[in-house]
């Protein structure tokens, strides 16, 4: 184990701002690309139901 | 289907960091910079992985004429888009410390944009045209035209001069990096795989849902 | 049936024209994505004569000299056949070594000298802790020296 502090393991060896940059970014973008899909899905679900009710009647 | 590999993909990611910011030691060039490797090349090779599957699928549905097939491949560009967006995010956050600049012209990088280029161009494609069933085959088309970019990234650090360095894993030989450093980078590249999966799967359901929802409608109005 | 011919020759026409398309990147790839020119090439006149490019290779061990103002650095850029000497004013990067790779952009001049106005760093593709980057370089040193007898300093 190499960091001797919370500071140390945040600063990274001077590349925090790249490194976390980076990680932070993924994150945000793959966390959002979940949030997206699972809105769309529930989006169509509420707009089928009925419609598919209508449809089969 | 889609709890397994997101729980697999959640389990593996929490792994790889774990051996990539706890394990793994500093680089003896690139400081703690070259922590940057443990998304980027992961992210790097999904981006043309899923290009290639995308391409696969595309061809199936256009051959064999299957709906599924058609809705895989739509389901998997804008993922494929994102790894391919992260590759060069990350990778500018880690050329600017270590090369000095955040962006360069060489084939590498302008190769991997070009392959964002061809994600956005099949996903509008697909979009612009009303028709579902011609657009399918329409964005197909462009899919399997584009597959070429993908071994040309590949290639590139082998049949050009370029700036990004050569491949550290490959199958041909022994990679080049220390067995924690690269434990953690192929961790980190399963947990990637496995999320990919996850949400194609996820968005394909969704895709199949609204077209059910089309074709009910257009039943009604027939 | 016609429609369907028509439909044909449309994909067929759109494939053509996105083949010629992907054929002319390709072609400008070959010819204009060189992102540098060795010290070998250079020397061999393969880089562009008054005209701004790149050239790459490893800087030569011992042949850094910064000047007295901080901001000036000379070196020498090495394919291992050829070298050329590179001047540069400006900020270089961390990875900037000896031994080390590097790509310098500017334009050569009549004396002979590249000046560079960006100066990127290189790196090899290997990844490994300090210790074992000491051991590699102890066992390669190590070596050196049961060739070379003059490095009898024990």
């Amino acid at each position: 184990m190499q960091w001797g502090s919370v500071s140390e393991f945040l600063a990274m060896g001077g590349y925090g701002l790249y490194v976390w940059g980076s990680y932070l970014v993924t994150a945000l973008v793959l966390g959002a690309e979940v949030l997206l899909i699972r809105r769309r899905g529930r989006t169509t679900a509420a707009i089928t139901g009925p419609t598919e009710n209508g449809a089969s009647e | 289907m889609v709890p397994v590999f997101a729980v697999l993909a959640v389990v593996l990611g929490i792994a790889g960091l774990y051996v990539g910011f706890f394990v793994a030691p500093t680089d003896f060039q690139q400081g703690e910079s070259y922590r940057i490797i443990f998304i980027h090349v992961p992210a790097a090779w999904m981006s043309m992985f899923i290009y290639m599957v995308m391409a696969f699928w595309a061809g199936v549905g256009l051959t064999f004429n299957t709906r599924l097939s058609s809705m895989m491949a739509r389901a998997l560009a804008p993922t494929g888009a994102l790894m391919t967006f992260l590759a060069l995010w990350t990778g500018a956050l880690w050329g600017k410390p270590t090369w000095g600049t955040w962006w360069v012209w060489d084939a590498r990088l302008t190769s991997e944009l070009i392959l964002l280029f061809l994600y956005i161009g099949y996903m509008s494609l697909a979009a612009a045209i009303d028709d579902v069933r011609r657009a399918d085959k329409a964005a197909a088309v462009f899919a399997l035209v584009g597959v070429v970019n993908v071994p040309i990234i590949y290639y590139s650090v082998q049949w050009w001069n370029t700036l990004h360095q050569g491949a550290s894993v490959s199958l041909t030989r022994a990679p080049s990096m220390a067995q924690s450093m690269l434990l953690g980078m192929l961790l980190m590249a399963l947990a990637f795989w496995m999320y990919s999966i996850a949400v194609s799967l996820m968005r394909v359901r969704a895709i199949i849902m609204e077209r059910e929802r089309a074709s009910a409608w257009a039943q009604e109005l027939a | 049936m016609k429609s369907r011919h028509k439909r044909f020759a449309m994909i067929a026409a759109g494939v053509a024209a996105l083949g010629i398309a992907v054929a002319l990147v390709l072609n400008a790839f070959q010819s204009n994505l060189v992102f540098f020119f060795t010290p070998s090439q250079i020397v061999a006149n393969e880089a562009p004569v008054g005209q701004n490019f790149r050239v790459g290779g490893m800087v030569l061990t011992d042949s850094v000299q910064r000047g007295p103002d901080g901001v000036t650095v000379k070196f020498v850029v090495t394919d291992t056949a050829q070298s050329i000497p590179v001047a540069y004013r400006g900020i270089l990067p961390d990875l900037f070594r000896e031994g080390k790779g590097v790509v310098a952009q500017g334009k050569l001049g009549t004396d002979g000298v590249f000046h560079a106005d960006q100066v990127l760093a290189k790196h090899d593709e290997n990844y490994m802790p300090p210790e074992a980057a000491d051991a590699v370089e102890r066992a390669t040193r190590e070596m050196r020296k049961s060739y070379d007898a003059s490095a009898t300093n024990q």
